[in-house]
């Protein structure tokens, strides 16, 4: 289970002190698996990275979503950019409930300095069914288990989220 | 034609009932004035060259800044100010400022104008809440805000004239573009290709805001202005619905081609030049067929509206090489004869040069030698394919598929140059030019349409090219050869819009924040100094009692701002970031600032 930790270690910037995580943060180890879903201690979706690098599903996917949808403001691999904060930062506290509701619902921050809005995105698809695929990524970024690469190999896409995701993307 | 006005009297505008004609004329009189800058890109041409040649390749060096002028604003700055008589207007990103500085009064602030508007706006804008600029003409400051109200102030007072809505902000169209008065006309393009947006360029009456006309970049025919008979293709008449077969279905209606760059005119043919964005969406497998007129350099009559030729330069994208670059008109000889061109650095790395009264197609070119995603433009006029890119399966997104990870095409999505303008010199007959040297992944998969929502479908990720430890090159090239005649590294991309000069200097910015000066023969380092952010403006010079000045506008951001500020993904993580993949935010940080360069007393 700890080989997690020395998968991807990648990059000089890895928060202070080599702690992986902030202590207000769950530990993200999986410590089950729901159709092909891992789940932390509390149940939330989390990633699992083989010795031999390879990915769960929700990373890999979350990846993809990521460099789609949200990194024209986070920039490439949760990095930040000039005025968005970088997520890889952000997962190593922020909780999954908040991660939900701020994706959801969007977030402003418009003061005399600096105005940065977050748009809702509960209404778009391409974002609202692929939320825990978007969590599990960045938590793995997070949590440096994943680095500034596309991960090279993945598990099979499970048949559960081919199902979530043909019900949640055909509803419209 | 009487010439009612002076150029620099900016208090005497006569509003004697003005033909059309007559801010026209004003306002070509007054671009041919070097001492001011009236026009976003100093004249109708697009050539961004001054006859200012104080500053010259002997003394540059000895440069100096004169003075300097914080906006209060912290995003991307791109664009640059106008200077009229003695009046320099600034503008800022975001919530668009507008600033009028008094040249003759230590630059004091004159007047300033301050939009309210919804900041959810904000998110909406593809990339960073970036402004290029205002235009000038009868007496009037237009500047297209963030959530698409154009609007006219009067240049003396700041005092609103009239303003109207181009767009609707809710279904993603934003303002970022500057405007161009054109006669008795204020013509202006949209943004939103990254949210379905069917993109258009609209005239506005100068005097009232009237909407004149409106020119969709794909649809019917009555929609996209073209005649079938009469607006030609290379050379050939478009014929009948020649958008609307291009599309599956309805999809023209989420078509984007948006109009978000720099528009060109010449007075003596009466036509405008603009280019057209990326067909909506990213994933091409979703969007079969030509995609007209996404893509495409048009050549629109400025009273009519009506095109006169069309040319559309990358056919069903599969890389977003958006073709709202710059259009910069030069009179060249080429062949012994002389020749009318239009001069075009695409997105797609090809640099193209046409007759800009027929539209024929003269050279097309890679300006990176890098560019690897075709092997040329087919240039026999008897081809089936004549004019169209031949496109290598490698780095076809569309033949390899959806959720296959196309590697190594470059150039990346942001292009081998994005909007940041290039120069040109009529005494060196070189155009300078500010460009990406950067590559990407690129992998396409199924996306679905939400109003207001983005519509993106692709994961990209971007690096310098192979072996290469540079993200940009600056570089002169001969638009009648399509060969470079120097090419200067540069460590992060150039996305600062470059100034000619009769001084024989040539200036830019970089994202560091440093403002160049090169030698315009040569290419050779003149002088640089860091300004306070990174530079996404474009450079400018003007004269003020008797004296040249250089002025850019710093204020990292834009696109550069969200691909570069970490650096970019680094293939072979592990290693650091070194060289081509160093963060920009170990070179820079926020802040919109102005500084403006003379020589010593």
């Amino acid at each position: 289970m700890h080989k997690i930790w020395l998968v991807a270690a990648t990059m000089a910037l890895v928060a202070s002190g080599g702690t992986v995580f902030a202590e207000d943060a769950v530990d993200p180890t999986a410590v089950k698996s729901e159709d092909g879903k891992y789940l932390d201690k509390e149940g939330s979706p989390t990633f699992k990275v083989a010795s031999d690098g390879t990915v769960d599903w929700y990373t890999y996917s979350g990846y993809r979503r990521y460099h789609s949808e949200c990194h024209v403001c986070h920039g490439p691999d949760g990095m930040g950019s000039t005025y968005a904060p970088a997520l890889k930062d952000s997962l190593k506290t922020m909780s999954y409930p908040d991660f939900l509701g701020v994706v959801a619902s969007g977030r402003k921050n418009v003061s005399s300095s600096q105005e940065n809005v977050m748009p809702a995105f509960g209404a778009n698809p391409n974002v609202a069914c692929y939320m825990d695929d978007l969590y599990v990524y960045l938590r793995a970024r997070a949590s440096d288990a994943v680095g500034r690469v596309r991960p090279a190999k993945h598990e099979d896409k499970p048949p559960a989220a081919q199902q979530a995701e043909d019900s949640c993307m055909g509803k419209r | 034609m009487r010439k009612v006005l002076f150029a620099t009297c900016l208090g005497a505008v006569a509003t004697i009932a003005a033909g059309a004609a007559t801010a026209n004329d004003e306002l070509n009189k007054m671009s041919q004035d070097p001492k001011g800058w009236v026009m976003p890109a100093g004249d109708y041409a697009n050539q961004r060259y001054s006859k200012l040649k104080q500053i010259t390749a002997a003394n540059v060096g000895k440069l100096q800044v004169a003075w300097t002028f914080s906006t209060g604003v912290l995003r991307g700055h791109e664009g640059g100010p106008l200077i009229v008589g003695n009046t320099m207007y600034v503008h800022t990103p975001f919530p668009n400022k507008v600033y009028a500085l008094d040249l003759s009064d230590e630059n004091k602030i004159v007047w300033k104008y301050e939009p309210k508007q919804d900041p959810n706006v904000i998110p909406v804008m593809c990339c960073d809440t970036v402004n290029r600029g205002v235009a000038y003409g009868d007496g009037k400051i237009f500047l297209h805000q963030a959530d698409t109200t154009l609007v006219a102030l009067d240049a003396k007072s700041g005092k609103v004239e009239w303003s109207t809505k181009n767009g609707d902000p809710d279904k993603g169209a934003t303002g970022t573009s500057a405007p161009l008065v054109v006669k008795d006309k204020v013509l202006i393009g949209i943004s939103g290709g990254e949210f379905g947006v069917q993109c258009h360029v609209t005239a506005y009456d100068l005097k009232s805001g009237k909407q004149v006309w409106r020119a969709f970049s794909e649809g019917p025919d009555d929609q996209i202005m073209v005649d079938p008979e009469k607006t030609t293709v290379l050379g050939k008449p478009v014929g009948k619905d020649s958008s609307l077969k291009t599309w599956q279905g309805d999809q023209w209606k989420i078509g984007g081609g948006c109009t978000w760059g720099w528009m060109a005119y010449d007075p003596g043919l009466n036509l405008v030049y603009y280019g057209s964005g990326n067909p909506s969406t990213w994933n091409p497998k979703q969007r079969p067929g030509d995609n007209k007129w996404s893509m495409t350099i048009f050549a629109r009559d400025a009273d009519t509206g009506v095109a006169k030729w069309v040319y559309q330069m990358t056919p069903h994208d599969e890389w977003d090489y958006d073709g709202v670059n710059e259009m910069i008109l030069s009179d060249q000889q080429v062949g012994g004869a002389a020749r009318k061109l239009l001069t075009h650095f695409d997105r797609n790395g090809l640099g193209y040069t046409l007759d800009r009264a027929t539209g024929e197609l003269l050279v097309a070119a890679k300006y990176d030698p890098k560019v690897n995603w075709t092997s040329g433009v087919d240039m026999d006029k008897n081809s089936p394919t004549y004019g169209r890119p031949k496109v290598l399966d490698q780095y076809s997104t569309d033949k390899q598929g959806e959720d296959h990870n196309n590697k190594g095409i470059c150039p990346a999505a942001l292009g081998s140059k994005d909007e940041q303008p290039a120069a040109y010199s009529p005494e060196t007959q070189l155009f300078y030019v500010p460009t990406n040297h950067v590559c990407m992944d690129y992998e396409p998969f199924k996306v679905s349409y939400t109003a207001g929502q983005p519509y993106v479908g692709a994961t990209l990720s971007m690096y310098p090219p192979p072996g290469e430890s540079n993200m940009g090159n600056f570089i002169a090239w001969d638009g009648k050869t399509g060969k470079i005649a120097w090419s200067n590294k540069e460590q992060f991309s150039v996305w600062s819009g470059a100034l000619a000069t009769a001084g024989g200097v040539v200036f830019y910015g970089t994202l560091e924040g440093y403002l160049k000066a090169v030698d315009a023969k040569t290419g050779k380092e003149l002088y640089k100094f860091k300004t306070p952010s990174g530079i996404i403006g474009n450079v400018t010079t003007y004269e003020h009692g008797g004296k040249q000045y250089v002025a850019v506008l710093s204020g990292v951001g834009g696109w550069a701002g969200i691909g570069l500020a970490a650096g970019l993904t680094d293939p072979t993580a592990g290693l650091g970031a070194v060289g081509g993949y160093a963060a920009l935010s170990n070179y820079t940080a926020l802040g919109g600032n102005l500084t403006v360069f003379a020589l010593p007393q």
